[in-house]
């Protein structure tokens, strides 16, 4: 732990903890609003992969970056919206809708990555390159920790309290709480709960998308099959810790993100232990941070229940 | 008469939805180039219709078919067990621990004791969620997924660490000895037993599911477990031991594996079976009489998969993507539900047009003549 006093030392292991990070927390942010609305979205694992094959291939396609922005939100958008046909549209268990878009997903992305991309898979694909915020960026350790990132992590900064801001101080995200609490209600103000749990699923999805275009275009500029590994199941469990609130969700991320820099320095530091062992380390830091803090959280009321306007 | 047919049609709804998804893989198959006809006759043909396919397929059919029970068991009680996965890893990992580690027996001794205690592995991997949810009121898909990772770490970790045979090129374990296999059910083939212990076990849940009082309060527990309590049902206990239970055929999968095929405890021996688990639950409706024919079915796909990839040089990885889209088809399919008292409406309705439009037909002949 020597490291923790060098500024140096400390501010990469901070830089690292940061964008292993992200794409948890654009999962997990996204996760929060459609949650509040009372819908599941344990798909968030595939909306990242979906997101990161579609940055892949319109990043690949266009040779922008933006391209593959723009792809990337396009496919998990797409997610969303068959999450939102079989949720909320024909009322099936929402659980069940999320896994079959997860099994869809690693399905379809490894075969069609493997047509269109091919052999060039390996091939190293344009992506955001770091940009430095001057002034900002000269602040001491948290500078450079915080002000020479990408355009993504600037993104996920507006996001964040932009998510915050929308849920708690503007009538939509009123409405929002109030059906994801208790939509009988909501439905005799007025509200019309399927339209609003059909915009936070695909918000929800398509920012959860944006964690998997910042994984292709801001952490590794490839794509691999099942690049996800999990990382939306974890922002699953961030968003329960962080209370169903976004910036609850972004601490709890951080973290994850902060064991995951752990882990892999661990990793770096002792070759002679197989890395499984610690490779482990945010699995059992999600787990263990659920059973010990989360124990009494309340979710949201009608969390999981479909909504059938007349129905009991 | 009308309104039976249209039940059954309806009860029938995973079948078309499987139909429907395997018409739209054509889809897929087609941007590669390739005929689907040609693909889908030469992927049932090396899943079904010939010696060595079939075998492969009750190769897989084995372990898909237990994690499949693993999700029908606990889904009665309302309880979503995607843990299967991890539960496979603890079951192999706890068999061939049993099988490497414990002194020389007679086989006829430590066999059944390496097969249980794969079930013991799986079982108590799948009561941690189970106690947390009964006691704790947590939600039992989140911890069951990240158990999930953190079980196949574990074994990666043993077969690439304590027990990793010397000099292997990648992580797993020594040999078991031959006197320790499972028995092969097709000579000359991999086929193992573990499919017959599952199609049993299938049988034996059908009728502890329908005709115990177990069953029964499992139902209870799906349906309102506050009800459940007040009926005198221990609801607590019950969602811990039926979470052991689901584990244990988890862990059985597993063990299997082991002592059935690969004799060896790999790194990622489990290729996903855990989650194809659940996607025979859906397909079966979670009727555990049916689950052995989904399972079979889904065995089918992935081992005449690779039979397709050399036949037709299409990528296997399609039939992942098919299968996504069969799950999907089959949950939209559930959606629709048999309404009986409108299909009868519906059909009351018909029989008076059609009996009307009889009558015009009648005056309107009468006018001819």
């Amino acid at each position: 732990m020597d490291f923790l006093l060098d500024p140096q030392a400390l501010s990469d292991f901070l830089s690292t903890s940061l964008r292993l990070s992200i794409p948890i927390i654009f999962a997990a942010v996204g996760g929060v609003i459609s949650e509040r609305s009372g819908v599941f979205n344990i798909a968030l694992e595939g909306c990242l992969l979906g997101g990161a094959f579609g940055a892949a291939v319109g990043a690949y396609v266009t040779g922008t970056p933006f391209g593959g922005l723009f792809l990337g939100l396009a496919v998990a958008s797409l997610a969303g919206l068959i999450l939102a046909a079989l949720a909320v549209g024909l009322a099936i268990n929402q659980l069940v809708a999320g896994i079959a878009i997860n099994i869809l997903m690693i399905g379809l992305t490894s075969y069609l990555a493997r047509l269109i991309l091919g052999a060039d898979a390996t091939e190293t694909l344009p992506g955001f390159a770091p940009l430095t915020i001057p002034l900002l960026s000269s602040i001491p350790v948290l500078g450079q920790v915080l002000f020479t990132q990408d355009l993504l992590t600037y993104l996920m900064y507006l996001l964040v309290p932009l998510t915050w801001w929308v849920m708690y101080k503007t009538p939509w995200g009123l409405n929002l709480r109030a059906i994801g609490d208790y939509p009988v209600a909501a439905d005799s103000a007025g509200i019309s709960v399927s339209r609003v749990r059909l915009i936070a699923v695909l918000i929800s999805c398509a920012m959860a998308g944006l964690g998997g275009c910042y994984l292709v275009l801001s952490q590794v500029f490839v794509f691999t099959e099942h690049m996800s590994a999990g990382k939306g199941f974890i922002a699953l469990a961030a968003l329960i810790l962080g209370r169903w609130n976004p910036v609850g969700a972004l601490l709890a991320c951080l973290f994850f993100g902060m064991s995951d820099a752990l882990q892999l320095r661990l990793q770096f530091g002792s070759p002679d232990v197989p890395y499984q062992l610690f490779s482990m380390v945010p699995f059992i830091a999600s787990f263990l941070a659920l059973v010990l803090f989360a124990g009494k959280v309340r979710p949201p009321a009608a969390i999981g229940i479909k909504y059938v306007r007349g129905g009991k | 008469m009308m309104l039976t047919a249209i039940r059954y049609f309806y009860v029938l709804r995973p079948v078309w939805a499987v139909l429907l998804a395997l018409f739209a893989g054509s889809g897929l198959i087609l941007i590669a180039g390739v005929s689907p006809i040609t693909a889908y006759a030469e992927l049932f043909k090396g899943a079904f219709l010939d010696y060595w396919g079939l075998a492969g397929t009750l190769v897989k059919t084995s372990p898909i078919l237990l994690a499949g029970l693993a999700v029908i068991l606990p889904l009665r009680a309302g309880l979503l067990n995607i843990g299967a996965e991890g539960q496979i890893y603890m079951g192999g990992l706890f068999s061939a621990m049993a099988a490497l580690l414990l002194p020389a027996m007679p086989p006829l001794i430590l066999v059944p004791i390496c097969v249980l205690a794969g079930a013991l592995g799986g079982g108590l991997w799948g009561m941690i969620p189970g106690y947390l949810k009964a006691y704790h009121g947590m939600n039992e898909v989140i911890l069951t997924i990240l158990l999930n990772f953190i079980a196949i770490n574990i074994v990666s970790y043993v077969a690439g660490g304590p027990m990793m045979q010397e000099g292997a090129p990648y992580p797993y374990s020594e040999e078991i000895r031959q006197e320790l296999w499972l028995p092969w059910i097709m000579d000359g083939t991999d086929a193992h037993a573990g499919v017959v212990v599952g199609l049993a076990l299938a049988m034996v849940m059908y009728f502890v599911l329908k005709y115990s009082t177990i069953g029964f309060a499992l139902d209870t527990i799906g349906k309102n477990a506050t009800a459940a309590r007040y009926a005198g049902v221990p609801v607590r206990p019950y969602i811990v031991w039926v979470m052991f239970a689901a584990g244990a055929l988890g862990g059985l999968a597993g063990t299997f594996e082991v002592l059935g095929l690969k004799y060896r405890l790999y790194h990622h021996f489990s290729p996903g079976y855990g989650f194809d688990g659940i996607v025979v639950a859906f397909l079966a409706t979670v009727n555990p009489l049916v689950a052995p024919i989904a399972a079979f079915f889904l065995s089918g796909l992935k081992a005449g998969a690779l039979v397709m990839q050399r036949a037709v040089g299409l990528e296997s990885t399609v039939i992942e993507a098919i299968q996504g889209l069969v799950i999907i088809f089959v949950a939209a399919s559930l959606g629709f539900k048999f309404n009986a008292t409108r299909w009868s409406l519906f059909l009351q309705r018909r029989r008076k047009l059609d009996a009307e439009v009889g009558d015009t037909f009648a005056t309107f002949r009468k006018g001819e003549e």
